[in-house]
């Protein structure tokens, strides 16, 4: 199956890792991501006062770029799904947001559905059909993180329940990985904060890390570059006051998912770890080395 | 005896700066500036399309929309409203090219305004050289240099997509950087360029040009209507064309 696709910025750049690693395990299972010809920021935020017509042009033209594509568009990044998916229920529900915009824009607006590679392998490839294609299972014990934007708010994005969501571990167990239960997987990583106030960002992700690290995980596995970032790169800083510190390494969903499928690429991107996850890869699996 | 030809030369009426004045049909807006007794210091250059300098702003009677063009390229239309725009003081950084690196960062070091794009697209609807500036300024922001350069090619630097900017994003100055850096650090080097340059340097045409500087005027004439020149089946089709 086709569909098309929104890399976004961050993809582009710091989280490069993840749009590789997304591309070969989506082809493997039998969908080719075909990127927007063209495409710029999506704003990273929805407006958050609804006269704030200026804020929804970004994702609104991403969205009228990518209706001309398909009648759905893909995105990896939590920031860019969150921001395209609510704009697109906006501009369906909110007849003077849609008028004010297609003004703008001259250009009319039909709906695109956005959707989330974790969705498309639930609802479309399937948990069993992601399963059956696993040549080298995971033995490894994954902390699932969602984080907020994923899942937020649920009325608008409804993928999974925004307080107890269940998707990645289904996701998880399908590559073979005991899934600890991890009740830190919906608290906030600090976000944006790590670029105006990092302390307070330093202490959310850092907490979020030593609960993992307490429920025995070895890695934890997230889709948000932001939250990968925030995750990753305070571990980096030495042990925490209390002297409790076990450092975790932070991967993309897709990764654990490149190497179960048993790709060569979109596994391990040396330069875009601070805790490296080396080691999962080279320990024996359950079935040995495919 | 003779005779006085008479032809009637259609006047139009154009605004300049609010102000009527009746000018004949057909004129480019820099030429009616002129008729109309402006005499240009600035907002005027190379009177071919080429150097940026005479961007103006004019609207059709009865239209709300603003519209853009480079005075010595645009025809006056009757009912006009215009005025030029031939300086625009954005925000230009100064660096050391050979100290940067072609990436997102260097542009979001020097220029950071340029993450409050809304996307609306108003600098493409004002560039005269009908230039995708949105999607330049998207590239550059994300780190893609080399497309940064490439959209931007035929920038004049004419400013209007800043003077028209809610994000008041210093575009043509951004990719100004872009190609800098593209050149300077992403660009294949050229070998021919850089072995011309040893011989020069090594004083090869030394000779020659002392000999040539020595010529009176009228032998320099000469040797110029003499000269070789290339022939024309040489000339890439593409060379042509431009010419």
């Amino acid at each position: 199956m086709r569909i098309p696709y929104y890399p976004g910025c961050t993809l582009h750049q710091k989280a490069s890792g993840l749009d590789r690693s997304a591309r070969v395990t989506a082809a493997a299972l039998g969908i080719e991501l075909v990127e927007l010809p063209q495409w710029q920021c999506c704003g990273g935020l929805i407006p958050q006062i609804r006269e704030a017509y200026m804020g929804l042009l970004a994702p609104a033209r991403i969205l009228v770029d990518a209706q001309k594509e398909g009648d759905r568009l893909l995105t990896l990044c939590t920031f860019c799904y969150n921001t395209l998916k609510r704009a697109d229920r906006i501009l369906r529900d909110d007849p003077e947001s849609r008028r004010r915009i297609e003004d703008f824009l001259e250009e009319k607006y039909y709906g695109v559905r956005v959707v989330h590679l974790l969705e498309v392998l639930r609802d479309e490839v399937g948990w069993d059909s992601v399963r059956q294609q696993v040549v080298r299972p995971l033995d490894w014990k994954v902390a699932p993180y969602y984080g907020c934007l994923l899942l937020r708010p649920y009325k608008e994005i409804g993928l999974d329940d925004p307080e107890d969501p269940t998707i990645m571990e289904d996701f998880l167990r399908c590559l073979g990985c005991t899934v600890v239960n991890f009740p830190a997987k919906t608290e906030c990583c600090g976000s944006f904060l790590s670029v105006t106030k990092p302390e307070l960002a330093k202490e959310c992700s850092r907490q979020i890390v030593q609960k993992a690290a307490q429920t025995g995980a070895q890695v934890i596995v997230t889709t948000c570059p932001l939250c990968q970032f925030n995750l990753d790169r305070f571990q980096g800083d030495g042990p925490t006051s209390d002297g409790r510190y076990r450092s975790v390494p932070i991967l993309y969903f897709t990764q654990p998912l490149a190497f179960a499928l048993g790709l060569d690429e979109g596994v391990f991107f040396p330069d875009q770890h601070r805790v490296s996850p080396q080691r999962l890869f080279s320990s024996p699996t359950k079935e040995g080395r495919a | 005896m003779s005779v006085a030809i008479q032809r009637e030369v259609e006047q139009v009426d154009v605004f300049i700066m609010g102000k009527r004045y009746q000018v004949p049909k057909g004129l480019t807006i820099l030429k009616a500036l002129e008729y109309a007794g402006y005499r240009l210091v600035r907002g005027v250059g190379c009177r071919a399309g080429f150097c940026g300098a005479c961007a103006t702003v004019y609207r059709k009677e009865g239209d709300f929309r603003l519209r853009v063009g480079l005075a010595c390229q645009t025809v006056i239309e009757d009912r006009m409203y215009l005025t030029q725009i031939p300086f625009y003081p954005a925000v230009k950084k100064t660096y050391d090219i050979e100290q940067l690196r072609p990436d997102a960062d260097t542009i979001l070091r020097l220029y950071p305004e340029v993450t409050r794009c809304l996307q609306c697209n108003t600098c493409r609807k004002v560039c005269p050289q009908d230039l995708d500036v949105m999607r330049y300024i998207a590239a550059a922001a994300r780190g893609d240099i080399a497309k940064a350069a490439d959209l931007s090619f035929d920038c004049l630097q004419c400013g209007l997509c800043t003077s028209r900017c809610p994000a008041e994003i210093s575009h043509y100055n951004v990719a100004t950087l872009a190609r800098r850096l593209y050149g300077r650090h992403l660009a294949p080097p050229a070998p021919h360029l850089t072995a011309r340059i040893r011989e020069l340097t090594e004083g090869q045409f030394d000779k020659e040009v002392a000999q040539m500087r020595a010529l009176s005027p009228d032998q320099l004439q000469t040797l110029y209507a003499e000269r070789d020149i290339e022939p024309e089946e040489l000339v890439p089709v593409s060379k042509k064309d431009e010419d």
